[in-house]
């Protein structure tokens, strides 16, 4: 038990900025030190922005059908003319014609007709958040009348991109109210578990167990099914998100559970005690802190599971329902093998559901790391 | 893995006692950090000799643990060796430079473990939690002996009864956490001592044990040192152990060698300042300080500050404090003290109330003269007692919220009893600040800018900023080197004398309570065994416990070791 | 170690009845009941039943009796006599149509858990020793891909390659020719060669998380010193390596089981209906859809009691290979 030097700081700061440094500022530093965790970072906010305003990024009306473009597929931005020069971005529309021989659909490339991609230029109107009505697009088509597919069209000639860029407003809200649900049920009986100990803890923490123990899809498609079919479709997100939360509190619960028991046992909160703090103080203004960051990392690990559990539900059809965007619902049109097999386009909000996923556990990973700075 | 060539141990004692066996040179071992290295051993020589004990003595960060790891070549990653030599000299005369060796290849594999043991501090963490004693002990048998199971089986019960583990045949099989601290060291030196090695490297044995348990391993290492004719490198910060049982002594201070000389030499005759400055802050502990010497002594009728009487905290069966009775007076420093298990922090916890005693009272004088009894304060009378009774902890890492920096950690008292805010708040702790010897300029920084002594003083500074009238320390230089120690016990001194406050000073270390406290309580399994003056019960204790823990503490002086004569006790009722 | 194991086992009896009321619980909550949707499936095809017919239909299947005298009564069955009910929409007892369900499902999550164990430790191993190295970096990547890939989008791509590429149709554990035949090595076999499709996309997620936990687990334990001491006594890193850490991580590991195998089950559920598996997943969903409640609330019963169970053999498991637990 003999007195150690300070430990040598994790960052090469001037030593007096690191004296100073709350403990927000020191997750702050050791969170940029991971490279990829910055990156699930730069991605996740890029995805919720998109989230946020879903109709500047899409090309198209996402729920316009166009019986002359059924599974058209992706086209592509050429930046260079069929002689070889550069120009201004442009995209080749196609047209559908019959093959000759075999008589099926095809799509022929027009490369007479380009048309050139306008940035921030005019397309359908839609609600800027809600309140502006506007039709501003981050790129369209020069011409309104040659929709630009950037990711192909579906089986009724929407556009893929648009519908994959609309579904993300739900997908990644789904997964935040959800998460903020179980958070605030996680914290109370976790918190309560932790703190008192005893008897409380001990029946709290059997039912932890408990729920954490059952598997959750078959409760949930329960759940799911329980829902009456004609409900508006606010109520019927509102309620999925409900069915997710109530088995995703149990694992908020345990990591707060916990923390407050290894807190308890630290001795700036005996003293804290002794200075006369209140037990509401002693929990808030003591406890809490040291924990924020480990909350804040284990939330944002558990939107994933959100993500990832809407979109199955939606999958199989206990979800959300069409005409609802989200990419579980899309991805219902891959599930027809013949159709996938000549539109694999139709994959793509699978990988847009990859991509969060994989941006978030990044960014949960890299918080979770740095949530403890004095503990290296 | 089995050595053939071996299958007996070598007889020890063919070698002349005395002769040199291990040989170091300018050993340099470097750690690469971000932006450059630490020199952790910088230039460090000696040697050493069979049937010979070297103590490498430092405070924390002198690199002596770094050097005995880097003899075996096991100096944790990434440092590394850079320079210099190991010389260890065989029986068969040769010698083998352990510097050059790859620290992953064969050779030094056989030399760990056979011919170079080497024991820890922590033996709960150093021994492995889910393998059995025995297995551990029987692994290094057939690794280096090439000793068949049913043999290497009977050689370990052996090896335990030689340590003096009672019942070997059991103890053989049973796991680490089934043993009791001092057990587990005994098992530890089993293991190392299995292949009868030239040298054993032993890194603070002793330092998480108990005093009294501290001795009989001291005992035992000398018994089988003089037995196997073994030399010894034994690593403390200690100066008492040392000068108990070194021959030679190497003083290490940021890697480099400060002083090499023998025990006698070091001890009275002592060249570099930096050893004169070991030797007079444990020499200073000896006596009870200038300060106090000094001062009048506090009359006997002055009526206690606080009366404790038949307390007791029982968790369960378990009976961590029994009925004990005890009083401090104002102005007056009470020594608590006792080993491990005996209940001096529960009863620390006590008389602030962080616990609920289960019986007694303890009887607080406030200062308008009233009485009241702590235990059963509520409500108002709890809070007002809580602003006059504080605590100073033991662990400054453990006891300041890293989250809050130093204004708010020594404001939080003020602040939470409504006493002062903002502007005055702040002048308030800047006055603090000063009168424990910090800078005011500071208190916007978060305690982990701070060192260990200073985080302490943050905590006497929270402990008196409501103008209390009784502290309780628990331990609380415990945690600090020894060279800071009584810095912060003439600081608590100098407070004492400024706010007249009483003194509830709860430690193990027996020096500590030699110089500051007026009046000791010895603490044993629950119960106050013996109470009375300091000078009395340091040295000349009356029951029989008490003999044993006073003569079970080195004495820092090679001229009087004391402690093969020191008094053993023996539980009646164990 | 015998007190924990019976405490546990004591414990599993409220656990189960708990599993069982919620099972039934979730069957009852849509509104209305088998017959309602047994009417409106007959109305779609312009059949119309009258309000007789349907009161004999209710008191039939004993449709009308209160909740908890019919939960009584499911429970009170399948106690004492293994009789789950009777399925409305197959009509036919229960108990013939969910065991070669529930077998098959429990054949498949046996093979996936031993699947993922066999890939993540070693490699989660490997990954904590060669910190840093190519190795490392690449399983960590790989591991980041599975852990964000659901289950069902690798069974769709896995289809769809297999389709396009292979010109294959995959899907179902057994051939044409085996699908109702009797056991035999031979459809033994047949099943071997269907099961390591859904083994592989069910292991992809379950191996990502092992490999991480169990980096973790090694990184933590290999700077303890109990290892330093190892290694001062002389042994070579691989043999106290293996010896010491590995096996002081593979506690925290054994308990992963608990929370691997809800996971495993729900996965293979969603799984098993992408590729059309004669598991237990795909009927589940169809008897959900059709209310056909005690065939439901069989599976769901079923399923919850198989995790249970799984939770309880790794908690025994861990007792039996942690020393600290077994002698407590």
């Amino acid at each position: 038990m003999t007195d150690t030097t300070i430990a040598a700081p994790a960052v090469a700061t001037p030593a007096q900025r690191l004296a100073v440094a709350s403990q927000a500022q020191l997750v702050w530093w050791a969170f940029r030190r991971h490279k990829l965790a910055m990156a699930g970072l730069v991605i996740t906010v890029i995805l919720y922005v998109i989230a946020l305003v879903p109709g500047f990024f899409a090309i198209n009306d996402p729920e316009a059908q166009n019986a002359r473009t059924p599974y058209h597929p992706p086209e592509a931005i050429s930046i260079r003319t069929p002689e070889g020069q550069w120009q201004w971005p442009h995209f080749v529309p196609e047209r559908l014609k019959r093959d000759p021989d075999t008589l099926a659909a095809i799509y022929v490339p027009d490369p007479e007709h380009a048309i050139p991609i306008v940035l921030f230029g005019h397309g359908y109107e839609y609600k800027l958040l809600g309140l502006f009505t506007t039709d501003i697009h981050l790129i369209a088509s020069a011409n309104p009348r040659e929709p630009f597919y950037l990711f192909g069209a579906d089986r009724l000639g929407r556009c893929v991109w648009s519908r994959l860029i609309q579904g993300a407003q739900i997908s990644m809200s789904v997964g935040l109210v959800g998460v903020a649900l179980s958070l605030i049920i996680g914290i109370v009986l976790g918190g309560i578990s932790g703190y008192y100990g005893g008897r409380t803890d001990f029946v709290i923490q059997r039912v932890i167990e408990f729920v954490l123990a059952l598997p959750s899809i078959p409760i949930w498609l329960a759940l799911a099914a329980a829902l009456p079919q004609g409900w508006p479709a606010t109520y019927q997100y509102m309620m999925i998100t409900v069915i997710l939360s109530l088995t995703g509190w149990a694992q908020l619960a345990r990591v707060v559970r916990g923390r407050f028991l290894a807190l308890k046992t630290d001795e700036f909160v005996a003293a804290a005690k002794l200075d006369g703090c209140s037990e509401k103080r002693i929990i808030f203004r003591h406890m809490l802190p040291s924990f924020a960051s480990h909350i804040i990392a284990s939330i944002t690990l558990a939107i994933p599971a959100m993500i990832l559990a809407e979109t199955a539900l939606s999958f199989l059809g206990l979800g959300l329902q069409p005409p609802t965007i989200s990419w579980g619902v899309l991805l219902r049109e891959a599930q027809n093998i013949r159709s996938i097999a000549t539109a694999p386009w139709l994959f793509a909000p699978g990988i847009a559901v990859v991509l969060a996923v994989m941006a978030l556990n990044l960014l949960g990973d890299g918080l979770r790391d740095a949530a403890d700075p004095y503990n290296k | 893995m089995s050595n053939p060539m071996a299958a007996e141990p070598i007889a020890a004692g063919q070698p002349a006692e005395g002769s040199t066996v291990l040989t170091v040179r300018d050993l340099v071992t470097h750690f690469p950090v971000r932006g450059g290295v630490v020199k952790a051993v910088d230039g460090v020589s000696f040697t050493v000799h069979r049937g010979k004990t070297l103590c490498i003595v430092g405070e924390s960060g002198s690199g002596k643990s770094v050097t005995a790891r880097s003899i075996l070549k096991i100096v944790d990653a990434p440092g590394r060796i850079v320079s210099g030599e190991i010389l260890l000299d065989r029986p068969n005369g040769k010698a083998v430079d352990l510097a050059q060796l790859n620290p992953y290849g064969r050779d030094i594999r056989r030399i760990r473990g056979k011919e170079i043991a080497m024991i820890f501090q922590e033996p709960m963490s150093s021994l492995s939690p889910v393998h059995t004693v025995g297995d551990q002990i029987i692994e290094v048998l057939r690794l280096h002996l090439g000793m068949g199971k049913k043999q290497a089986r009977e050689r370990t019960i052996d090896l335990l009864r030689q340590v003096e583990i009672p019942n070997p045949h059991i103890a053989v099989d049973r796991y680490t956490f089934e043993f009791s601290g001092g057990m587990r060291q005994r098992a530890m030196i089993a293991m190392a001592l299995a292949c009868n090695p030239d040298v054993l490297i032993a890194d603070e044995p002793t330092t998480a044990l108990d005093v009294t348990t501290q001795a009989e391993i001291l005992d035992l290492i000398k018994r089988l040192q003089e037995q196997k004719g073994m030399a010894v490198i034994f690593i403390t910060h200690d100066m008492g152990v040392v000068a108990e049982i070194a021959d030679e002594v190497l003083v290490m201070y940021h890697g480099k060698v400060v002083e090499r000389a023998d025990v006698e030499t070091i001890f009275h005759a002592a060249k570099h300042d930096y050893t004169r400055m070991l030797i007079d802050s444990v020499k200073r502990l000896e006596h009870k300080s200038e300060v106090r010497l000094k001062r009048e002594p506090i009359p006997e009728n002055r009526p206690p500050v606080i009366a404790v009487e038949n307390l007791s905290m029982h968790f369960g069966d378990l009976k961590a404090v029994d009925g004990v009775s005890l009083s401090v007076r104002p102005g007056e420093t009470l020594g608590i003290v006792g080993e491990s298990g005996s209940g001096k922090t529960t009863m620390g916890r006590c008389i602030v109330r962080l616990y609920e005693p289960t019986g007694g009272i303890i009887n607080y004088r406030r200062p308008d003269g009233s009485v009241i009894d702590l235990v059963q304060a509520k409500g108002d009378d709890l809070k007002a007692m809580r602003q006059q009774v504080r605590m100073i902890f033991q662990d400054p890492f453990g006891s300041l919220n890293p989250r809050m920096t130093v204004a708010q950690i020594i404001g939080e008292p003020l602040l939470v009893n409504g006493i002062a805010r903002g502007r005055e708040l702040d002048d308030e702790v800047s006055r603090l600040m000063q009168q424990v010897g910090l800078e005011p300029a500071w208190r916007e920084r978060y305690p982990h800018a701070f060192s260990g002594g200073q985080r302490q003083r943050i905590g006497v500074a929270r402990a008196i900023a409501l103008k209390p009238q009784v502290i309780v320390a628990d331990e609380a230089t415990s945690a600090l080197d020894v060279s800071l120690r009584f810095q912060v016990l003439d600081l608590l001194m100098r407070l004492q004398d400024e706010l007249n406050l009483a003194f509830i000073f709860i430690s193990h270390d027996i020096g500590v309570i030699r110089y500051m406290c007026d009046r000791v309580g010895v603490m044993y399994h629950g119960r106050l065994v013996e109470m009375g003056d300091a000078e009395q019960v340091c040295n000349a204790p009356t029951h029989d416990y008490t003999k044993a823990l006073i003569s079970a503490v080195p004495r820092p002086d090679p001229r009087q070791r004391s402690l093969a004569s020191r008094h053993r006790y023996i539980d009646p009722n164990s | 170690m015998l007190k924990f194991i019976i405490k546990r086992l004591l414990w599993m009896i409220p656990s189960l009845f708990a599993v069982s009321f919620l099972a039934f619980v979730l069957i009852q909550l849509p509104p209305g009941d088998f017959v309602t949707n047994y009417i409106a499936t007959l109305a779609a095809s312009n059949e119309v039943v009258d309000q007789q017919a349907a009161a004999t239909l209710r008191d039939r299947f004993g449709l009308d009796q209160p909740m908890l005298l019919q939960y009584g009564k499911w429970v009170w069955g399948i106690v004492t006599s293994g009789d789950f009910g009777i399925s409305f929409e197959w009509q036919q007892p229960v108990s013939g149509l969910i065991w070669e369900r529930m077998g098959l499902t429990f054949i498949l999550m046996l093979s996936t858990l031993i699947a993922t164990w066999a890939i993540a430790l070693p490699i989660g191993i490997y990954s904590a020793v060669r910190k840093y190295s190519i190795g490392d970096y690449f399983f960590t990547t790989i591991t980041f891909f599975g852990l964000a890939i659901p289950s069902f989008l690798l069974a769709l791509v896995l289809m769809y390659v297999a389709v396009v590429v292979f010109g294959q149709d995959v899907g179902g554990l057994f051939s044409d020719q085996y699908k109702t035949a009797p056991w035999s090595w031979g459809k033994v076999l047949d099943l071997a060669n269907h099961l390591w499709i859904p083994v592989i996309i069910l292991a992809v997620s379950g191996t990502a998380s092992l490999i991480r936990i169990m980096r973790a687990n090694m990184l933590d334990e290999v700077n303890k010193p109990y290892v330093t001491t190892a290694r001062a006594k002389g042994l070579s890193e691989f043999r106290l390596l293996m010896k010491y850490p590995v096996r002081i991580a593979l506690n925290p590991f054994i308990s992963t089981i608990s929370w691997l195998l809800p996971n495993l089950v729900s996965g293979s559920i969603v799984v098993a209906i992408v590729l059309n598996l004669p598991t237990a997943g795909p009927m589940l969903l169809e008897s959900l859809m059709a209310q056909d409640m005690y065939l439901a609330g069989a599976f769901v019963l079923l399923i919850c009691a198989l995790t249970l169970v799984g939770s309880l053999i790794s908690d025994i498991l861990l007792a039996l290979v942690d020393p600290r637990i077994r002698l407590e």
